[in-house]
């Protein structure tokens, strides 16, 4: 279903990453709700990142994660989020995370 | 400018918004709430005894009224036992906005006294929640609730409000709009082109209704359609209704009870038009055998939904009213009569068998009896267990006919309150709950409601002194080692439910029980009815679990399970 992009491709035995970029609306659970879908999904999350955004009142997540074929789904559903009005998909080597890897 | 308490504010926004009765029951934290609704003439409350029971008997009237129905409860206790109702409304996508009491909010955090986290614990089972902070918060929460309850795909709200939010007075100049549904999505226009295409080059089409259908009142639209492109039309269990069973295109309910018949045309289908279902386990059964020739034509509401399980080849989200109404204009009449005639022969050579029909204390003969006895208005709801899928195969839904059930969660313990929900919505028409022995257990409190509320629900106990399906699945699938399943006592239903002061009778020693049922079902006002079944009655046929719909088994034979 989802075509790993080439920014992204690795040699075969080692999983693609992705990062997801999230506008939420900034409110104390909104954490909570995102990151319970990929839990109770059991989709593994390897990094987060949020930053509150427009004087608070909306943040950004970086979330670092498998790009396995459950992906799209996962998409969908953070889309179905109350609280997500953006959803964009970038390759692993997104400088959010470059910059804390070091 | 107004100056209210948030209490007051929720009341009116709940009279605003059209609701008539809520159910629930008060408690330390909800109590300034329930001084309000005290005050408000318009809304009838129903006191349930069992939150459990209130969130039923609420999506009772949501699943008939198709629309957000309320239901209350206090803080820690009230709230974890409303919670299972909430999460079968989430699963078969019921809408509901359930208003939870909260302690003060300078307690929250510090494990006061009936503290639950409620806002945490609901996330994964409401469509949306909220834990309101101001009273003035409630004027955007409540609209932006019902808003979403009923948006879309329906579903759960919780909106959970600390003890001093219902208190704090709040000055405002002017009330909010009603929470309206916003318009559903409409495009696609490529893959609605892709799908007139498809259905006009099948030969072998089947129409396939889900519980979207019920739920988006699209069932008129959904036998034209059908008609339109001359496809045998098979639904899911929450899709009961959605064309009625005498209907000449109507092949029955798909999946692990559906009729041999039913799953052996999905075999040789080589399109399917799935509209308002999600291909669930229990109806595709072994997914990568469900339908191996068919193309897939998928219209949900829920773009989530598309690609799940199945690829679709075409997909399109919308309304199943619009578009369905859409696809028919543009699809000129279809003639399928050789495949019509070739469902006709399977129909014939495997079809549903039902042993047992002039037995009133048998399974089939009973459920038959009864779908005499009603009208054609009737309301019918199920617990969960072989009753329930007797039911599901052979309750003829015809007419103005209404079928609910608890499909996704599968939760016993459903039918009588959602009868009360379901009754206080349509007082004049006829509900019976079928109910399990077991499952009837796991709400019965809820027989004194029916009394003080006197609806007209007839309670149909299937009473086999055990836990049916699951006798059934260690007979066929753990090497008939029954544990756990058999009650060691059995209860006196109808004395139980006269100490409820609700008429009974037995059917079981009924002098003549045809006449006896007639006439329990004819008077008005609640009514129980005990009938005795054998525990060696079984569901068949059946899929089983993990297995492939087509390696469906049709009598009793041990296997082995292989999930
Ligand atoms: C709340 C809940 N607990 C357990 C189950 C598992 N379960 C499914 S069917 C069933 C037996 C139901 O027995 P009964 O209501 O007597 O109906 P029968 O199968 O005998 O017709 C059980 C325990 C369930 N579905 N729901």
């Amino acid at each position: 279903m989802s075509q790993p992009s080439p920014d992204t491709a690795r040699p075969r035995n080692q999983q693609t990453r992705a990062v997801l970029e999230l506008i939420v609306r900034n409110h104390p659970g909104v954490m909570a709700h995102v990151c319970g879908l990929f839990s109770r999904r059991a989709y593994n999350v390897e990094g987060i990142v949020c930053m509150p955004i427009d004087e608070g009142s909306t943040s950004r997540i970086w979330m670092l994660v498998n790009e396995d074929d459950r992906l799209d789904q996962m998409t969908r559903q953070i889309l179905k989020l109350e609280d997500v009005s953006e959803v964009r998909r970038h390759g692993s080597d997104h400088p959010v995370f470059r910059r804390l890897r070091k | 400018m107004y100056d209210m308490a948030g209490s007051e504010i929720i009341c009116h926004l709940l009279q605003q918004q059209g609701i008539r009765t809520v159910a629930g029951i008060p408690g330390g934290a909800n109590l300034p709430l329930y001084d309000a609704i005290a005050q408000c003439t318009s809304i009838r409350h129903v006191l349930a005894r069992h939150e459990q029971g209130a969130g039923f008997i609420a999506q009772g009237l949501a699943r008939i009224n198709r629309r957000p129905e309320v239901c209350l409860a206090t803080s820690g206790p009230g709230a974890t036992n409303l919670i299972t109702a909430v999460a079968d409304a989430k699963l078969d996508s019921v809408p509901l906005v359930c208003i939870t009491g909260q302690v003060p909010g300078r307690m929250i955090g510090t494990d006061a006294f009936q503290e639950v986290d409620t806002y945490g614990i609901s996330i994964p089972i409401t469509k949306h929640n909220f834990l309101v902070r101001s009273a003035e918060e409630l004027l955007k929460v409540i609209p932006a609730a019902f808003r979403i309850a009923a948006s879309g795909r329906p579903g759960p709200v919780l909106v959970d409000v600390p003890k001093d939010v219902q208190t704090e007075r709040v000055r405002f100049s002017r009330w909010p709009a009603p929470g309206r549904p916003t318009a559903p999505p409409h495009n696609d226009a490529q893959q609605r082109e892709a799908a007139v295409t498809l259905i006009r080059q099948s030969d072998h089409p089947v129409l396939c209704l889900g519980g979207g259908i019920i739920s988006a009142n699209a069932a008129e639209t959904a036998r034209q359609f059908a008609e339109k492109i001359g496809a045998p039309t098979t639904h899911t269990l929450m899709g009961i209704g959605s064309l009625p069973s005498d209907h000449p295109l109507c092949i029955g309910m798909l999946g692990m009870h559906g009729a041999k018949f039913t799953n052996k045309i999905l075999q040789q289908c080589d399109l399917l038009i799935a509209v308002g279902m999600r291909f669930d386990d229990r109806a595709t059964g072994k997914v990568t055998q469900f339908c191996p020739q068919a193309k897939i034509v998928h219209i949900d509401i829920d773009p989530s939904e598309l690609d799940k399980i199945k690829q679709a080849h075409a997909g399109i989200v919308g309304d199943a009213t619009e578009v369905l109404a859409d696809l028919t204009e543009r699809i000129p009449q279809q003639e399928h009569s050789a495949w019509l005639a070739t469902t006709a022969q399977l129909r014939r050579d495997h079809p549903l068998e039902m042993p047992g029909l002039d037995d009133v204390c048998s399974p089939y003969g009973l459920i038959r009896q009864v779908a005499k006895s009603v009208d054609d208005d009737a309301i019918i709801t199920t617990d969960v267990g072989q009753h329930q899928m007797w039911v599901a195969q052979a309750f003829p839904i015809v007419g103005r006919r209404r079928f609910l059930t608890s499909g996704g969660l599968g939760t016993m313990g459903f039918g009588l309150p959602v009868a009360i929900g379901a009754a206080l919505a349509q007082p004049e028409r006829t509900v019976v709950a079928f109910c399990g022995d077991g499952s009837l257990m796991m709400n019965i409190q809820e027989l004194v409601t029916a009394v003080e509320q006197n609806v007209n629900v007839k309670i149909v106990v299937m009473d086999n002194n055990a836990l049916g399906l699951v006798h059934q699945q260690q007979d066929l699938f753990y090497d008939g080692r029954h544990f756990a399943s058999e009650f060691q006592k059995s209860v006196d239903f109808s004395m139980i439910a006269r100490g409820f002061g609700m008429p009974a009778c037995d059917l079981g020693t009924a002098a003549d029980p045809h006449r006896t049922l007639r006439q329990s079902l004819d008077r008005r006002g609640p009514c129980l009815i005990r009938v005795p079944i054998d525990l060696c009655r079984q569901v068949f046929p059946m899929v089983p679990p993990g297995a492939a719909n087509k390696d469906q088994i049709g009598e009793r034979r041990h296997v082995a399970a292989i999930a």
